[in-house]
């Protein structure tokens, strides 16, 4: 019964695996109980975390499992249309077995539609409400929230966003396989880079204890994305966990800070969709600061007050984590040594 | 200044404490207007009670009772909410913010460059905003000209996106916003099929003077200093009642007599009034329509064999709306009046008529019209409107660049002693509302009535057409005819109307359309904020102008009556050349 279903992921505690790490079954019952129709279901594959690969991983081998939780989504919740947004260079790659699927559910006599929307890359389009904007054609930018998606989502309508891991998640809550895991994306300074499934919620170490990748040399880690991850030196990750997308990038404690935090303003910097203000000059002013040639050292105060109004008054999470590496690298790795 | 009344009808009255203040607000309505309305500053760039909440720039930062600092624009009140505006944590981040909107600003601005009075800069100083701390990204983008009439300058863009829902919202969809982050700014649609009508509504709505008009100041003041010229300033019926609302003035009073005595102090040699030029246009174009009526009614009596224009006749005052059928719906053109609007026919008049009476050349008169407008600075550009080679009005000044001048030039207008218009700018209370939508109408109805059925308009007063509300239609009778009438603002109006009459040609006998919210009294020109609100006060007071006048038709005007027959002792081509003007087909950007 699909309202189980609900009961199940409430039990299991299923939680977003995009990131926000919200719980499944609340988003279902918001949009299970609204009363506007159509309701949208939307797988997003979207992806655009710097060294993140897991969902690409989840649906090049299991996509039926991923297709799965989208119909037991759509079911429950009473959805009309099933969407998947899809990083473009992910359909590249997935379009033949994505594709067939597709056209199974439509001969299939079901009376809702699944479609794939190949998304333009950027990393906003991540974030649900830009991703929603993309879809209607809109300049893709984050929405003023509320209303939240499960309410007003896609053209005004009810719309329940998942991330590719969160639906595989449900596909095996639904069978009765989901045992508590997730999967870790492990690359950087390390021997065997690649996506494993392992437990969830166990500290850093273990994970790559298991995955043989504990480096000989000296390292710290950036753990939940390459862009947004928080940094930990090697002492911490013996008892912290992975948030976020679960991707850890091992770091040699020999790369030049400078060019580390560099490469990560470099990246919020081209990736701000220029809505707000902090985000949109704040990155820009970073990378300016970063970039004068004369400048020998990381201009630490000079960003202090930049990185304030990102933290405190950016619109949206792309904006608040910008200081998330840069001042965690600072106290936990920079500071320490 | 407040800017949205506090209604007591609905929704349920709260009250939340700002800065320790008791405040008086609606359920749900944003912290940042309660603020606003009880005279609590906050700066704010991205926000207009018109247009969608998009909490973008981020600087009307407030504290709440928990410490979190979050956005007063997008914060809804709720009974009983702690609220600090003027805390170290929220000065510093808004300060920090905007150093960041607002780096080199005053190095680009153009009335800063100039050494001009602009709102933006006095925001800033007030502040504490140094504006050198940053050097913005340059989007390495030229200063895009929109026709002759408005210009917009990426450098200083904030991407607020107010422009572009403004003009998404009256419908043309213009502007739209391009480039990601540091480069975005606003860009244009390069669509053949759309174009700007130039209506300004985007400099209107403007909080950093990015889009803005076309400025003619440093010409004026250059003729104004220019011993041998004699520089007329001729008002719009708009300018008088809104103009106070840069120093601070109720919403909708006429500062006229203050304004007369402004214009001598600022070194006009007259002040004559497009108010009189409005009384010229009435009178042509209430003949016109009493023709085009008469003759559809003997043709349809079979009285007269040849076939009158089909369709209605459309008002042509407004440059905007002349546009938008010259690029959007060319095939309207025969349907619009042949009356030249009123800056054109007073310029014109004063230029010839007036002229020849006072001995003077022509080419020593500089005529400056006043405008809540800025499709009329490139109307005023137009060379066949031209008479013996002289255009009718040489520079226009918006309601904006007027009050930027007077501060400039420290010109206290509210205080000032009142004076009055010279003779020749005398004019009737018909002329005072075309400033609002449905004034046109009005106006020419009142003469076209006693053309056609002599008398006076049942009451005078046209209700029907008046009131800010965008789509208005009515009927009146002239004799046994029943005349169809329809008042059009803003062209997401306009649109149903043009689908009616394809249907039905004849469904409307005479249409007026203004491109801008509630007329020109709303126009692209006027002072910022222009909110539909402030706009429906402003509109009162127009109507109310003309309620207190004893010349209140355009044809009991002696100047115009004057003028009239002087027009008696020209050529027939000078006088077509004063009264009348021709239309063609506009191309992208013309």
């Amino acid at each position: 019964m699909p309202n189980d279903l609900i009961g199940k992921l409430k039990a299991a505690n299923i939680i977003g695996r995009g990131g926000a790490g919200y719980p499944a079954w609340k988003k279902w019952t918001a949009v299970r109980d609204a009363t506007n129709m159509p309701k949208y279901v939307i797988c997003n594959a979207s992806e655009r975390e710097p060294d993140t690969h897991k969902d690409f991983h989840i649906l090049k081998n299991y996509p039926e499992k991923v297709f799965r939780g989208m119909e037991l989504a759509i079911d429950t919740i009473g959805g009309t249309d099933g969407i998947f947004n899809l990083n473009g260079e992910y359909y590249k790659e997935l379009k033949s077995s994505l594709d067939v699927l597709i056209e199974e559910a439509k001969n299939c006599g079901y009376n809702y539609r699944i479609k794939v929307f190949e998304e333009a890359p950027s990393y906003i389009g991540g974030e649900e409400t830009a991703l929603l904007n993309a879809i209607e054609g809109k300049r893709c930018e984050p929405r003023l929230k509320p209303p939240f998606p499960t309410d007003k989502g896609l053209f005004g309508c009810p719309t329940l966003i998942h991330n590719v891991e969160t639906l595989y998640d449900i596909a095996r809550v639904a069978e009765g396989t989901y045992d508590g895991d997730r999967f870790y994306t492990v690359s950087g300074a390390v021997s065997n880079p690649g996506v494993f499934r392992l437990d969830a919620d166990i500290p850093i170490l273990d994970i790559l204890h298991q995955t043989n990748n504990v480096p000989s040399e000296a390292y710290f880690v950036q753990a939940g994305g390459g862009g947004s991850g928080i940094v930990l030196n090697s002492k911490q990750i013996a008892t912290e966990p992975v948030r976020g997308s679960g991707a850890i990038i091992v770091h040699s404690s020999d790369e030049s800070p400078k060019k580390l935090i560099l490469r990560w303003v470099s990246f919020f910097a081209q990736e701000s969709c220029g809505k707000c203000t902090p985000c949109r000059e704040g990155t820009y002013q970073l990378l300016q600061l970063l970039k004068e040639k004369k400048r020998k050292t990381i201009p630490w105060k000079e960003m202090e007050p930049i990185l304030q109004v990102l933290e405190k008054t950016s619109f949206c999470a792309l904006g608040r984590s910008v200081p998330i590496p840069i001042r965690s690298y600072l106290k936990n790795v920079l500071q320490q040594s | 200044m407040p800017r949205i009344p506090l209604e007591t009808t609905a929704p349920a009255l709260i009250s939340i404490e700002i800065n320790g203040r008791k405040c008086a607000g609606h359920e749900g309505e944003s912290v940042l207007d309660i603020a606003l309305r009880n005279g609590i500053d906050i700066p704010h760039y991205c926000t207009h009670p018109d247009l969608p909440v998009d909490a973008n720039c981020r600087t009307c930062l407030v504290e709440m009772q928990d410490g979190v600092i979050v956005t007063s624009c997008s914060l809804k009140a709720a009974e009983g909410m702690v609220i600090k505006t003027n805390t170290p944590a929220v000065i510093k981040l808004r300060t920090q913010n905007m150093e960041l909107l607002f780096g080199k600003y005053k190095h680009k601005s153009f009335k800063s460059l100039h050494g001009y009075w602009s709102k933006t800069l006095e925001e800033l100083k007030r502040y504490g905003i140094s504006g050198d701390t940053y050097k913005r990204d340059d989007p390495k983008r030229p200063i895009h000209k929109l026709g002759t009439a408005a210009e917009f300058d990426p450098s200083l863009c904030i991407a607020c996106n107010k422009c572009v829902e403004i003009c998404q919202l009256i419908g043309i969809c213009h502007l739209t916003l391009e480039g990601k982050g540091s480069k975005t700014r606003v860009g244009f649609n390069k669509d053949a099929s759309n174009d700007c009508i130039y209506c300004g509504q985007c400099t209107a709505h403007c909080p950093v003077e990015a889009i803005r008009e076309q400025s003619h100041l440093v010409e004026v003041e250059k003729a104004l200093k220019d011993k041998t010229k004699i520089v007329i300033a001729q008002m719009a019926p708009s300018v008088r009642n809104s103009v106070g609302e840069g120093f601070g003035v109720e919403y909708g009073k006429d500062l006229t007599p203050q304004l007369c005595t402004a214009f001598r102090m600022l070194g006009f040699s007259k002040v004559f009034d497009v108010n009189m030029g409005a009384d010229i246009t009435t009178m042509v174009e209430a003949e016109e329509l009493v023709e085009r009526l008469t003759h559809k009614w003997e043709y349809a009596d079979g009285k007269r064999k040849d076939a009158p224009v089909q369709g209605p006749m459309f008002t042509s005052c407004c440059p905007g709306w002349v546009k938008f059928v010259e690029f959007y719906e060319p095939g309207l053109i025969p349907n619009l009046t042949t009356s030249r609007s009123p800056q054109i026919h007073s310029g014109g008049a004063y230029k010839t008529w007036w002229a020849e009476r006072e001995g003077i050349d022509p080419k020593n008169i500089i005529v400056v019209s006043l405008m809540p407008c800025t499709s009329k600075k490139y109307e005023a550009k137009f060379d066949h409107l031209k008479i013996d080679g002289h255009a009718p009005v040489d520079y226009v000044l918006t309601t904006r660049e007027l009050i930027s001048l007077l501060k400039t030039r420290k010109i206290d207008l509210p205080n000032l002693k009142p004076g009055s218009v010279d003779r020749e700018g005398t004019y009737s209370g018909a002329a005072a509302i075309y400033g609002a939508s449905g004034g046109v109408m009005e106006s020419a109805l009142r003469t076209a009535y006693k053309m056609a059925a002599g008398g006076d308009l049942p009451g005078i007063d046209f209700e029907p057409v008046r009131g800010f509300t965008g789509l208005k239609k009515a009927s009146v009778k002239i004799g046994t005819h029943t005349v169809n009438l329809a008042v059009a603002a803003m062209p997401k109006n306009i649109r149903p109307l043009l689908r009616e009459i394809k249907k039905n040609p004849d469904a409307y006998d005479y249409i007026e359309v203004m491109a801008c919210p509630g007329g020109c009294i709303g126009g692209g020109g006027q002072p910022i904020p222009n909110t539909f609100e402030i706009v429906k006060k402003r509109i009162a007071g127009l109507y109310k102008i003309d309620k207190a006048m004893n010349l209140r038709r355009a044809h009991d005007n002696p100047v115009v009556k004057e003028f009239f027959e002087y027009l008696k002792t020209v050529t027939d081509a000078k006088r077509k050349s004063l009264l009348y003007r021709g239309y063609s087909r506009k191309l992208k950007g013309e």
